[in-house]
């Protein structure tokens, strides 16, 4: 058992700075006591790997950290086979031909690890709609059963079964099979109120006027229609900005100066400071 | 396991009500759900809410309708059972008072219980009218007609500002808008309860629930939905572009990479024993778009023109053609770096694109033909977006064909239902003879066509 209630989650996570909300709370509670894996959708930056994260320093239990990339296949995601040591060990002794298929020559990688782990394990598998459909097929067999086969060894089934959180930024659809397995959490940019409590929590020194005003800002810059509009982890880089700066006070000049710290496109810049008004910078 | 009667009812009920509004909700989804249940405290709604989106609502587009439904199966109360002391304020309040009391409520935060508490009393006050002799009902407007939240927004700035002005205006009135928009919804939902309490919640809900968002039409989306639309043009393309890289990557293989397979062979003792082939060339059409900018279909054209631009590096040349009654070139206006936006609003200026402001397919083709002749060449992908209704005119089919038939590929996208194709003045057959007509309503079915479109 992960955690008791909803409440606790969040006086836990709380505990870790990760504000959790009603969604939050729920879907991690649920994820530990029904044993299936999460998946935290949602644009860059608004904190999928963060909860891992803080999940797993909550409940002191170990991270495994699977990085999907294009082009990860079994061997990197899985196990295998340590072929050179397999080699000279047969080139050392010829009656070895048996006995170089044992857990002597077995490679572990970050699921199979977790399955075998037998401390509390939060298995975060990252960004997984980068990886190609096939690395999908696999994690479908792991997220159900939580077992691995290896041919020359067997099936190893979980003795105890991880956490499991999957991120996605919806670069593309996750397979429906896949979805259908998981709890489904979708993280999206938080209210105002929300993220003056976020700042506040990570950043250490904040006056509140300022975090207010910044949050209230940012929901403002969202609110325009902008390529890519401004993430929490953005809105925290520009709090230290300001607080790198010394200043006390968001004024339209300052938030000119620095909108480069939120906005990362100039088509974005040019309309924002056309939108609110701002001294442009050209 | 044993569970009252009436949950299971309610469960059973409120799962069927969501396939209904057209979530793909699976048996072991319902399964999960019901496990789900078991395990937290049903008195607690906001985590039943949650509970349920996390077991059954795999995709944010349909969030929104989840959550009305939501609203409906679990009310968050039933008439007769609120007696808290807001409801009982307002009964005899004052109506400059209850302005004072909401204007409060605007400018503080919206997750405040207080809040949704007086909307329902406000509802409970305001909301009854006589539908028809001897029949009562429920409405959302004669609420915010009494209340009138937009005229207490000058009220609300004084109190928030201590001067007009600037970034800190545009902030304070964001915000009201954002509390305002909650403040409607939540008439809206607490509208729908009574309704529902009164004439059975399968009704209401059918009506209620707007289709999710890819699946809006784009001649009959709100304002709102349009924004929404225009938001989601760039996640949208991101979607696309990664599944047309994927698929270029893993389609036909290149032609063999002599010099990385003779490196490869070293390791072998010099036998080649894995060939290395050279990554295909990846097939980038050139993209000639002429769009009906009349006022009739913009909506749709300009969500196209839109997705184009934003998928640009999938084709090694976008230009863009705007027409009413005459055509005229808008690529200069989406320049790389450009504001697309400000694209849009300059093209009816700038653009010389109207003569009589009546749509003349015939003319436009033929104008296009005479004015642009090399636009259109064997390596061109033409697109035609247009509802195909040239007001009774000379359909110039003549000019279409060859235009088509210089092209290499040649498509037209109509807005229009296929149900509605040839009624009236629509010239959707006569056009489609000549160039391949597909239905494109909604963003699933924009999706859909941009994929074969650039594969």
């Amino acid at each position: 058992m992960w955690f008791a209630s909803p409440d606790e989650v969040r006086g836990r996570l709380t505990a870790v700075d990760y504000l959790a909300d009603d969604g939050i709370a729920t879907s991690v509670f649920l994820a530990g006591a029904l044993g299936k894996p999460l998946l935290a959708e949602g644009p860059a930056g608004v904190g999928k790997t963060q909860l891992a994260k803080a999940v797993a320093e909550a409940t002191g239990a170990r991270l495994i950290r699977l990085q999907c990339y294009e082009g990860l296949d079994e061997a990197r995601a899985l196990y295998e086979w340590n072929y050179k040591k397999q080699l000279l060990r047969i080139q050392a002794d010829d009656g070895a031909w048996d006995d170089i298929f044992s857990e002597e020559f077995l490679l572990e990688r970050p699921l199979l690890r977790a399955i075998r782990s037998e401390e509390p394990t939060v298995l975060l598998i990252d960004e997984t709609d980068k990886a190609d459909v096939e690395v999908e097929g696999l994690l479908l067999e792991i997220l159900s059963d939580y077992q691995v086969t290896i041919p020359e060894l067997g099936t190893i089934t979980a003795m105890r079964r991880p956490y499991v959180v999957l991120t996605s930024n919806a670069t593309r659809e996750l397979s429906e099979a896949l979805k259908r397995r998981c709890l489904y959490l979708h993280l999206g940019y938080p209210t105002p109120e929300r993220e003056r409590d976020i700042l506040l929590a990570q950043v250490p020194g904040l006056p509140a006027s300022i975090a207010d005003q910044l949050a209230r800002t940012v929901a403002t810059l969202r609110a325009l229609e902008l390529k890519k509009s401004p993430s929490i982890a953005e809105t925290v880089d520009w709090a230290h900005t300001l607080l790198a700066l010394g200043r006390t006070e968001l004024d339209e000049a300052l938030i000119g100066e620095t909108l480069g710290v939120v906005l990362k496109h100039n088509s974005d810049q040019v309309r924002a400071a056309k939108e609110l008004g701002l001294p442009s910078r050209s | 396991m044993t569970t009252p009667g009436s949950l299971v009812d309610r469960h059973v009920g409120f799962v069927h009500a969501l396939r209904e509004a057209g979530l793909p909700v699976s048996p072991a989804e319902g399964l999960d759900a019901a496990h789900a249940l078991m395990v937290i405290d049903l008195a607690e709604r906001e985590t039943l809410r949650e509970a349920y989106a996390a077991t059954l609502v795999k995709r944010p587009a349909h969030r929104p309708g989840f959550d009305l439904l939501f609203d409906l199966w679990f009310p968050p109360v039933t008439t007769g059972a609120e007696g808290t002391a807001v409801a009982e304020d307002a009964e005899d309040a004052e109506l400059p008072e209850l302005r004072e009391r909401l204007a409060e409520l605007l400018m503080g935060d919206p997750a405040d219980p207080a809040f949704r508490e007086f909307a329902r009393a406000m509802v409970g006050r305001f909301g009854q009218v006589q539908a028809a002799p001897g029949r009562q009902s429920w409405f959302s407007f004669p609420v915010l007609r009494a209340l009138s939240p937009e005229t207490l927004v000058a009220r609300m700035l004084a109190a928030m500002l201590a001067e007009r002005g600037g970034l800190p205006e545009k902030v304070a009135r964001r915000h009201i808008a954002r509390t305002t928009e909650a403040f409607t919804e939540a008439v809206a939902s607490d509208v729908r309860r009574r309704i529902s309490e009164e004439s059975g919640v399968e009704k209401i809900a059918r009506s209620a629930v707007r289709p999710p968002i890819d699946r809006v039409d784009f001649l009959r989306a709100t304002k709102e939905e349009l924004a929404r639309l225009r938001r989601e043009v760039y996640p949208l393309a991101r979607r696309l572009a990664t599944r047309l890289s994927i698929r270029q990557k893993r389609g036909r293989r290149g032609r063999l990479d002599f010099r990385r397979t003779v490196r490869a062979s070293l390791s072998t003792g010099g036998v080649p024993l894995t060939t290395h082939l050279r990554p295909p060339r990846p097939h980038r059409p050139e993209l000639v778009v002429l769009c009906d900018a009349s006022d009739s279909v913009s909506t749709f054209s300009h969500f196209t023109l839109l997705l184009t631009f934003a998928l640009r590096e999938q084709f090694t040349k976008v230009r863009a053609f705007a027409f009413v009654d005459t055509v005229d070139e808008i690529t200069d206006l989406f320049a790389p770096g450009a504001d697309v936006l400000d694209a849009i609003g300059r093209l009816a200026d700038e653009a010389d694109i109207v003569r009589f402001g009546r749509t003349d397919y015939g003319h436009v083709f033929e104008r296009f033909a005479e004015r642009f002749p090399d636009a259109v060449g064997p390596r061109t992908s033409l697109l035609i977006l247009g509802d195909a209704r040239s007001n009774y005119q000379v359909p110039a089919l003549g000019t279409l064909k060859r235009l088509a038939g210089q092209a290499r590929h040649a498509y037209w996208l109509n807005p229009e239902p296929r149900a509605q194709w040839d009624t009236g003045d629509s010239l959707a057959t006569s056009y489609g003879s000549v160039v391949p007509m597909h239905e494109c309503r909604n963003v699933a079915q924009l999706a859909a066509f941009v994929e074969t479109l650039a594969s």
